[in-house]
C-alpha cells in the first residue's frame, strides 16, 4: 500500500480536464448520423429498421429525398447505416449533442437542387 | 412478541446505499434483522411486451438496453435463441468475436462490482483504483464495437463488425496491464486484514441453502456450487476454449470477492486464447426478416450469473412472446436468508454482494379475479380444496392427503 501511495504522489491525475481538454473517439465510433441526400433512393428501409422511430425520409421532388433525424430519439445503434443499400447514411464521431432548446435536436438534411437527377431506381 | 420487536424500517425505494430503486422492509430487534421483505417493481419498463410490437432487428437493440452493464449478455442470449429457431449456421469468426466482447464485458462488470463493494464497506480508495482500471477495458470495448456501453456488436446471423490486427494488439496490451492490476487486487484481498475482517462471515449462504434457493453465478460458486453455463452448456466459442470454473468454500461475501477476482484472471486467459485461435472467414450470414415458427429457451452465463431468455416465434418478423429471467431474480430471494439474524449495518454490502441489477429483474404481477369484488387470490386451504375437487371430478380421491 505504501508503495502505491508514494507512486500516486508524483503521478499525474488519471482524469482529464474536460471540456477544456478533448478526447478523440476511436475510429468507427457510433455518434451522430449523417445523411447524403444525393445518394438516397427513398427505399425507407432505415425508417422500417429504426428501433426508436428517430429517422423520417420525405420525398420533396422527383427522385429527391430529405431526412429528418431526431437526435433526442436516436439511440445511436447505427442500424440505419447498415440497412441502407446505397450508403446514404454514415455515422460520425460527433458525440457532444446536448441542447438546451429541444427544437435544435431535430436535424434536417435538405436535398440540394442537383440531387436525384442522375439516380436510377 | 414485544412491541419493540416489531420495529420496521424501510430501506428504499430511494436510499443512499442502493443504486437503483427497490424496496426492503426490514424488521428489527435492536440492531438485529429479524425479517426482511423485498418489493420489486419500481423500475418496470414493460420491455417484454414492447418486444412483441417490434421486429427482431429492433428487438435486438431493445433487449440490449435491459441492462447497462450486461447488455451484451442479454443481446447474445436473445440472438442465440432466434438463430436456433431459424436454424442459422453462424460463422466461426462471429462466434469468437461474440465471446471476446462477452469476456471483456465480464471484466468491466467484475471491476465495477469490486469498486462498488469497496465503496459499500467504506474502502473508497479501492473504488477509485478499480474504476480507473475499468476505463482501460471500456476504451477497448469502444475501439472494437463503436460504443462504451450497449455495444451493438451482435446481429442476427453473426456480428456487425470485424476486428483488425491492430485492434487485436490493442486488446492484448490492455489485457497485460489489467492482469498486472488484478494480481495486485488479489494480493490486497488476501493480505489486507480490514477487508478480510469486514467481509468474512457476512452474508453466509451454505451450499445446501445455495442449492435450495437456486442461486446462480458468482453467488452460487462462492458457496461451492460448481455450476457455469459456459462449461456445462457451451454456447458461442466456449467449447473450444479451456478455462477453469472458479469455486470457493468461504460461503460469504469474502468468498464472492475471491471468486470474482479469480474469474477476472480466467477472463484474461480466455481472451488470449480467443485472439490466438481467431479463425478467418466472414463475420455474418444473411438472415431473412421473417423467422419461422418455433420456441426456444436460451441460456447465457452473464457476469452476474445465468441469464435465461424464452422466445416464441410465430412465423412473422415479430416475436410472439419474449421472456427474460435475469440472474438477479434468481439471487434476490437468497438475500433475505443471508441477512436473517444479522446486523443492519451488513445490509448494503450483502445486497451489493449478489451484484444486483433491479432494472433487469423488475417485473409486474397483476392478480385478476373474474369480477372486481372477488380478486383471484387463493389461500393455501382454498387451493387445497380446489385441487381435491378438481381431481374428484376426474374420478380420483385425494381428500385424505393434507
Amino acid at each position: 500500500m505504501i508503495r502505491q501511495v508514494l507512486h500516486s504522489v508524483v503521478r499525474k491525475p488519471a482524469t482529464i480536464k474536460y471540456p477544456r481538454e478533448k478526447t478523440e473517439m476511436p475510429e468507427g465510433f457510433r455518434g451522430r448520423v449523417k445523411f447524403y441526400p444525393e445518394k438516397c433512393v427513398g427505399c425507407t428501409l432505415c425508417m422500417k429498421d429504426c428501433p426508436s422511430d428517430a429517422i423520417v425520409i420525405r420525398k420533396v421532388g422527383e427522385k429527391q429525398f430529405e431526412a429528418e433525424i431526431d437526435l433526442g430519439k436516436c439511440i445511436y445503434c447505427g442500424q440505419c447505416v447498415e440497412s441502407c443499400p446505397r450508403r446514404a447514411l454514415e455515422v460520425t464521431k460527433e458525440f457532444e449533442l446536448a441542447q438546451l432548446d429541444k427544437a435544435k435536436l431535430k436535424v434536417v438534411f435538405r436535398a440540394g437542387p442537383g440531387d436525384g437527377i442522375e439516380k436510377k431506381l | 412478541m414485544a412491541e419493540r420487536d416489531k420495529f420496521k424500517i424501510p430501506v428504499g425505494p430511494q436510499h443512499p446505499s442502493l443504486k437503483e430503486p427497490t424496496s426492503f422492509s426490514v424488521a428489527l430487534r435492536g440492531e438485529e434483522i429479524t425479517g426482511i421483505d423485498v418489493r420489486l417493481g419500481y423500475n418496470h419498463r414493460g420491455i417484454e411486451k414492447a418486444c412483441e410490437e417490434r421486429t427482431y432487428i429492433q428487438d435486438m437493440y431493445l433487449i440490449e438496453r435491459i441492462c447497462g452493464i450486461c447488455s451484451h449478455s442479454h443481446s447474445t442470449c436473445f440472438i442465440q435463441g432466434v438463430e436456433e429457431i431459424a436454424k442459422i449456421e453462424v460463422p466461426k469468426r462471429a462466434l469468437y468475436i461474440r465471446t471476446l466482447v462477452g469476456e471483456l464485458e465480464r471484466i468491466h462488470s467484475h471491476l465495477l462490482w469490486l469498486g462498488v463493494a469497496g465503496h459499500e464497506i467504506g474502502f473508497d480508495t479501492l473504488l477509485m483504483y478499480t474504476w480507473r482500471d475499468r476505463e482501460i477495458v471500456m476504451d477497448v470495448l469502444a475501439l472494437l464495437t463503436g460504443n462504451r456501453v450497449n455495444y451493438g456488436i451482435n446481429t442476427i446471423g453473426g456480428v456487425r463488425r470485424d476486428i483488425t490486427r491492430e485492434q487485436m494488439k490493442e486488446v492484448t496490451r490492455a489485457m497485460d496491464s489489467l492482469e498486472e492490476r488484478t494480481k495486485y487486487y488479489i494480493k490486497i484481498a488476501s493480505e489486507e486484514t480490514t477487508i478480510i475482517k469486514r467481509l468474512s462471515g457476512v452474508g453466509v449462504l451454505s451450499k445446501e441453502d445455495a442449492l435450495r434457493f437456486c442461486v446462480v453465478g458468482p453467488t452460487a460458486r462462492a458457496s461451492g456450487v460448481d455450476h457455469d453455463v459456459r462449461r456445462d452448456d457451451p454456447y458461442a466459442a466456449y467449447s473450444e476454449i479451456s478455462f477453469n470454473v472458479i469455486t470457493d468454500n468461504h460461503n460469504d461475501v469474502y468468498g464472492r470477492t475471491v471468486v470474482r477476482l479469480k474469474e477476472l484472471m480466467e477472463s484474461y486467459k480466455i481472451i488470449r486464447q480467443l485472439l490466438e485461435k481467431l479463425p478467418e472467414g466472414p463475420v455474418s450470414v444473411k438472415v431473412p426478416r421473417k423467422i419461422p415458427a418455433g420456441e426456444v429457451v436460451s441460456r447465457y452465463e452473464a457476469p452476474r450469473g445465468e441469464d435465461l431468455h424464452y422466445i416464441k416465434a410465430n412465423g412473422t418478423d415479430k416475436p410472439e412472446r419474449v421472456k427474460v429471467r435475469a440472474p438477479t431474480l434468481a439471487n434476490i430471494q437468497a438475500v433475505k436468508h443471508m441477512l436473517k439474524n444479522r446486523l443492519l449495518a451488513d445490509l448494503p454490502i450483502v445486497v451489493a454482494a449478489i451484484d444486483p441489477c433491479f432494472s433487469c429483474t423488475d417485473r409486474l404481477i397483476s392478480v385478476r379475479g373474474e369480477d372486481e369484488e372477488t380478486p383471484g387470490i387463493m389461500t393455501w386451504e382454498n387451493l387445497h380444496s380446489y385441487s381435491v375437487e378438481w381431481y374428484r371430478k376426474r374420478g380420483l380421491d385425494f381428500s385424505k392427503l393434507k
